[in-house]
């Protein structure tokens, strides 16, 4: 038996319809029927990720119903070992985000609703190999985020949300633009990806038509995945946001970027990637560098979180620019890596927040005294961000930086110093905030209590030690596919 | 033969320790220091009958195997061991003195409510070191080598809740990290130009064969990156702050960590892999010479410490100093040898000295100890075979393994020979002062209102085999195991007689000053203004600092105003101002509504596309 990719849409949104007839004073049904929805779309995530077949690579589980013919538009599902894995990160941080929910309180009804119809976008986005779809359920995911921001933000949410937006949309707007360039000078009349695909790689565009169609898909989706200088919106828009939505912008809406990024523009444009790419390799260390420092000068928490996520996304960058398999083993099990990361220090921070109502490192003071099992998962998740080996982040970026030492000696060297950086604003965090004596203000806090409770966050940060101990667990499931990608480059 | 379950079994039963207390016993004292110690002691156990395995023949034997830790076309990342002679003698060495101290910590930590977490993570830095020994490849000493700087950094900071030990571990963690800086490009730089035919190798088996091909220069590049490495794990100058500070931690870690095993790796790696030294004859001398300076900086520091493990402390950095130099000039046997009874003496004085910080209650102050001798017998006595082995005494372990550097030196390079003999000099003389001011004299009647005892049998019994070994460590011909295919050595008679007599004066010139039990240090009036720059530790640490809050933090903070001023402005103004200039024409559309703006922008964006394609 093989899985049903459309399932993974449906149950959720089962779930969504369900919740939205709930009545809206039963929180705890609405509460159950959401962790429901969630969780029987992350135990088809996992089956599909067991099931894919690693050896044969290529798309499997496909779908494909055409629907608008004329305009070449299909519902076209199908997994190969990169989005798959991208299954795998969202169903595991979407089912820890809904779990940490619970400290919602207010419009919890509308929280769940939007917070469902998020994820299913985003499911949407990775299952879909239609562009058109691919960039319906971009926005499907997009639009919610505005609004939870908005409502269930903390105080400056009106100007994060507002500023989220407007990168985001400014970006989305910059990437459909090369879309369609792409759409129709292909001329496969077709925005399915693998007719796109097929037909490029007979009939490549003109290398003038790939030179401005490139830069635009790259710097659009670019903006998600806050590429140096269009980054600012991120620092500002997790911190604002409820917990939740951190979680799952910082771990997985962002990675959209990425994906992107591969499908649309190295893949079906090699030539132009040969040019335009090593500009964004420089543009990706100065990510790196720029973030790391800025991150430096942070007292908020999530904000740290925020610029330390930036600089990351610089080494998935530099791995783009690599066309080598080693870069892009790195940079998709680095999306794997740090999602799970961030969404494991956000909701951690969060975890905090709630009770010490205030993110502020300067009056978080010893905090691994009075909550030992928090305290000791956000030294591990800050460890794992500082790249120490054991932790799935490390075996991740010294792939990255494998893959870019041939072709880019110096910028390789920036990227091995960003660890060093890495390295100092985390500590200087645990050190700020759970080290130190304990404040006295704050020692009533409570630590989790029940397995439930410490549930999402020991699920995340067992993922995380499981992929950096063992990680073929992840390289061996993607690397037939990421070659093929390499291959169909050169 | 090798048994391979053997090594795996060595390698592996601390970590299956860590994992059992962290999992289960956090907050079972008895059980976790009880795993921890069967953990450690499995391990040594495993490792002495791989030893006996290993010399079972002549030549002995060597067993390489590795499991494939990341593969897939052309990458190839191992996970795996290689085990000779030089490996088992280090892994005994580490497993054989982790033993003591873990059996020492279970009396010394036994009144912390946080044991079992120290137990974990003393597991857990056992595992990582064994690691460094037993790795094949340079990615997997790689991993190890962060997860020792890893399992300092937990254990500086065990106690995590007064500041001063938190700062150290973070200090210890970044300044490691630095170093690693180097060490990872000198690994990225070995390994693009590592071809072995079948694509790229980290394996040190391959990589010798690949060192003969590469030209001088490039060597000693990635030798100088390599020893970078080195300078943060070994404290070498101008990356030592650390080791001072890293006294902080409690005293097993100290003696086990910051003496006798982590601060060692540093040379370990340098014999591990002197095939690649070996050849870049520039970056050796470089070697020597940062070994030597440490060396003489150190004893020169110590001379003016009053707190007996940052005395212990700056020892240590002065004898890795010794070995880096010993390294530098062509001798991994020499500086080996030292290492392993280094090992021994080193973990005996500073167990020496938290049996007395223990029966004074966390007193470390040397000038409110005196006349311990007679109360304490057994730390008294094996202290001074301790002391007396440091300094250099004839017949203990350290005069053999010093005179060896020492003889190196001399043949080889008379600067350098000068510095060690002056520092070696400094060494006895404030290993004198240090004992005459703790042990000698009369017992104070009140020791801040305590009665002082001796420490219990579980923390003097490893302290009587310390003692033993470094008493006896230059008779059980020590450098035939590190590297059996060398002729042994011959004593060299005048660098023998100059270093014994340079010992002890330095001994009977610090009995002449500290001799007589005075109120303060005679010594402070002596040295005048140089001691001034002694107590700040020759300016460091204020560089640094001065660097990190001055330098790096303000230049942060110009760019993150950069970013609020420039950035945003640009962008964010951009498009908030091509909004409003949208709006201003197309003012009845203008609503208020960010989604409409948004609808706006796509269309333009449409049609900034459809005028594009018309031109094209």
């Amino acid at each position: 038996m093989t899985p049903n990719l459309s399932l993974i849409l449906l149950l959720p949104l089962v779930g969504l319809l369900l919740v939205a007839l709930a009545p809206a004073e039963n929180t705890r049904l609405i509460r159950r029927l959401s962790t429901a929805a969630v969780l029987l779309a992350f135990i088809l995530s996992i089956w599909v990720y067991a099931a894919y077949d690693h050896v044969a690579g290529g798309f499997q589980f496909v779908q494909n119903l055409p629907w608008v013919p004329a305009l070449g538009i299909s519902y076209h599902l199908g997994v190969d070992g990169i989005n798959s894995m991208l299954l795998l990160l969202l169903g595991a941080v979407s089912f820890a985000a809904v779990l940490i929910s619970s400290s919602i309180k207010e419009r919890v009804k509308e929280y769940y609703i939007l917070l469902l119809i998020t994820v299913i976008g985003t499911y949407g986005a990775f299952l879909s190999l239609d562009v058109f779809f691919f960039y319906f359920f971009h926005e499907v995911a997009a639009v919610p985020v505005f609004l939870m921001i908005a409502i269930w933000g903390s105080k400056q949410r009106d100007y994060a949300a507002m500023k989220l937006t407007l990168y985001l949309a400014a970006g989305a707007a910059i990437a459909l633009v090369g879309l369609l360039g792409l759409y129709l000078f292909s001329g496969a009349h077709s925005f399915d990806l693998m007719a796109l695909q097929n037909h490029l790689a007979l009939h490549p565009l003109p290398i003038d038509v790939q030179n401005w169609i490139f830069p635009l898909i790259v710097i659009g989706f670019g903006i998600t995945l806050t590429l140096w200088p269009f980054y600012t919106w991120a620092p500002v828009g997790y911190a604002e946001a409820p917990t939740a939505i951190s979680m799952l912008h910082a771990g997985v809406l962002k990675k959209m970027g990425a994906y992107a990024i591969i499908r649309f523009a190295l893949q079906l444009m090699p030539q132009a990637a040969h040019a335009w790419m090593p500009l964004i390799a420089v543009l990706a260390v100065v990510n790196i560098i720029y973030c790391g420092l800025v991150a430096l000068t942070q007292r908020d928490m999530k904000y740290l979180l925020g610029y330390s996520s930036c600089s990351h996304m610089g080494y998935i960058l530099l791995g783009l620019a690599c066309f080598n398999t080693m870069g892009l083993n790195g940079v998709v099990f680095l999306m794997f890596a740090h999602g799970i990361m961030a969404a494991l220090a956000f909701a951690l921070t969060g975890y905090v927040e709630t009770q010490a109502k205030t993110r502020n490192m300067d009056e978080w003071s010893g905090l691994l005294a009075c909550m030992p099992f928090v305290g000791t998962c956000f030294i591990m998740a800050a460890l794992a961000s500082a790249g120490v080996p054991g932790f799935a982040n490390f075996a991740a970026e010294i792939l990255v930086l494998f893959g870019a030492w041939d072709q880019y000696r110096w910028l390789t060297v920036g990227a091995v110093f960003g660890l060093v950086i890495t390295a100092i604003y985390l500590m200087k965090a645990i050190r700020l905030g759970f080290h130190g004596p304990l404040n006295n203000r704050l020692a009533s806090l409570r630590d989790t209590r029940t397995m439930v409770d410490k549930l999402p966050y020991a699920l995340l940060l067992a993922l995380l030690i499981l992929a950096g101990c063992l990680p073929a667990v992840i390289l061996t499931h993607i690397s037939t596919s990421t070659k093929t990608i390499i291959e169909s480059m050169h | 033969m090798i048994n391979p379950c053997l090594v795996w079994t060595a390698f592996f039963a601390p970590l299956a320790a860590c994992v059992l207390i962290t999992l289960f016993f956090l907050s079972n004292k008895n059980t976790s220091s009880l795993i921890a110690i069967a953990g450690i002691l499995l391990s040594f156990i495993c490792s002495c009958l791989v030893f006996g395995q290993i010399f079972h023949a002549n030549p002995p034997y060597a067993l390489q195997q590795s499991l494939p830790w990341i593969h897939f076309d052309n990458l190839t990342v191992n996970f795996g061991f290689l085990i000779n002679p030089l490996a088992i003698v280090m892994l005994l060495i580490v497993t054989g003195v982790s033993s003591a101290i873990f059996i020492y910590s279970r009396a010394y930590m036994n009144e912390d409510p946080g044991s079992p977490r120290f137990f974990a993570e003393l597991s857990l830095f056992a595992f990582s070191m064994i690691g460094i020994v037993l790795s094949n490849n340079f990615i997997q000493l790689f991993i190890f080598w962060e997860l020792v700087g890893l399992s300092s950094y937990l254990l500086i900071g065990f106690w995590y809740a007064k500041p001063s030990a938190a700062d150290a571990g973070v200090k210890a963690f970044l300044v490691n990290r630095l170093s690693d800086f180097g060490f990872f490009c000198g690994i990225l730089l070995l390994w693009g130009v590592s071809d072995i035919g079948a694509g790229r190798s980290f394996q040190f088996t391959d990589l010798t064969a690949v060192i003969p091909h590469l030209n001088t220069g490039l060597l000693t590049t990635i030798a100088l990156l390599l020893f970078c490495g080195v300078i943060g794990k070994s404290a070498q100058i101008p990356l030592h702050v650390w080791l001072i500070d890293a006294m902080e931690g409690p005293t097993p870690v100290s003696a086990l960590i910051h003496a006798a095993t982590m601060v060692a790796a540093g040379i370990y790696l340098l014999s591990r892999v002197f095939f690649i030294f070996a050849p870049a004859p520039t970056a050796l001398i470089i070697i020597a010479y940062v070994g030597a300076i440490t060396s003489l900086m150190a004893a020169i520091l110590a001379v003016a410490e009053n707190d007996i493990k940052r005395i212990l402390a700056y020892s240590t950095l002065s004898q890795l100093g010794l070995m880096v130099m010993a390294l530098g000039l062509g001798g991994p046997t020499q500086g080996m040898y030292h290492l392993t009874t280094h090992a021994f003496f080193k973990a005996l004085l500073f167990l020496g000295s938290g049996s007395v910080i223990y029966a004074l209650h966390h007193e470390q102050n040397i000038w409110k100890m005196q006349g311990l001798w007679k109360k304490m017998p057994i730390t008294g006595w094996t202290f001074f075979i301790g002391t007396l082995a440091l300094s250099g005494i004839w017949p203990l372990s350290g005069f053999w393994s010093k005179d060896g550097i020492l003889a190196l030196a001399f043949e080889h390079n008379s600067t350098l020979y000068l510095i060690a003999a002056v520092a070696s000099g400094l060494t006895a003389f404030y290993m004198g002062r240090l004992f005459w001011v703790v042990f000698w004299g009369k017992p104070a009647a009140d020791h801040g209102g305590h009665a002082v005892h001796e420490s219990p049998a579980v923390m003097t019994i490893p302290l009587i085999i310390l003692a033993f070994l470094s008493a006896i460590g230059g008779f059980i011909n020590i450098p035939h195991f590190i590297s059996p295919e060398q002729a042994p050595e011959q004593l060299n008679l005048r660098v023998a007689a100059i270093s014994s007599i340079v010992a002890l004066a330095g001994l009977g010139f610090s009995y002449m000053i500290y001799g007589k039990r005075t109120a303060a240090d005679p010594l402070v009036a002596m040295l005048g203004n140089f001691y001034t720059a002694l107590k700040n530790k020759f300016y460091f640490d204020t560089v640094y600092t001065w660097y990190v809050d001055c330098v790096q933090q303000n230049f942060a903070l110009f760019l993150a105003r950069f970013e609020r001023e420039f950035i945003v402005r640009l962008f964010l103004g951009g498009l908030t101002a091509t909004a409003r200039a949208g709006g201003r024409t197309l003012r009845y559309l203008q609503n208020g509504m960010v989604q409409f703006y948004a609808l706006v922008f796509i269309l333009g964006a449409v049609c900034l596309f459809l005028v594009m394609t018309k031109t094209l």
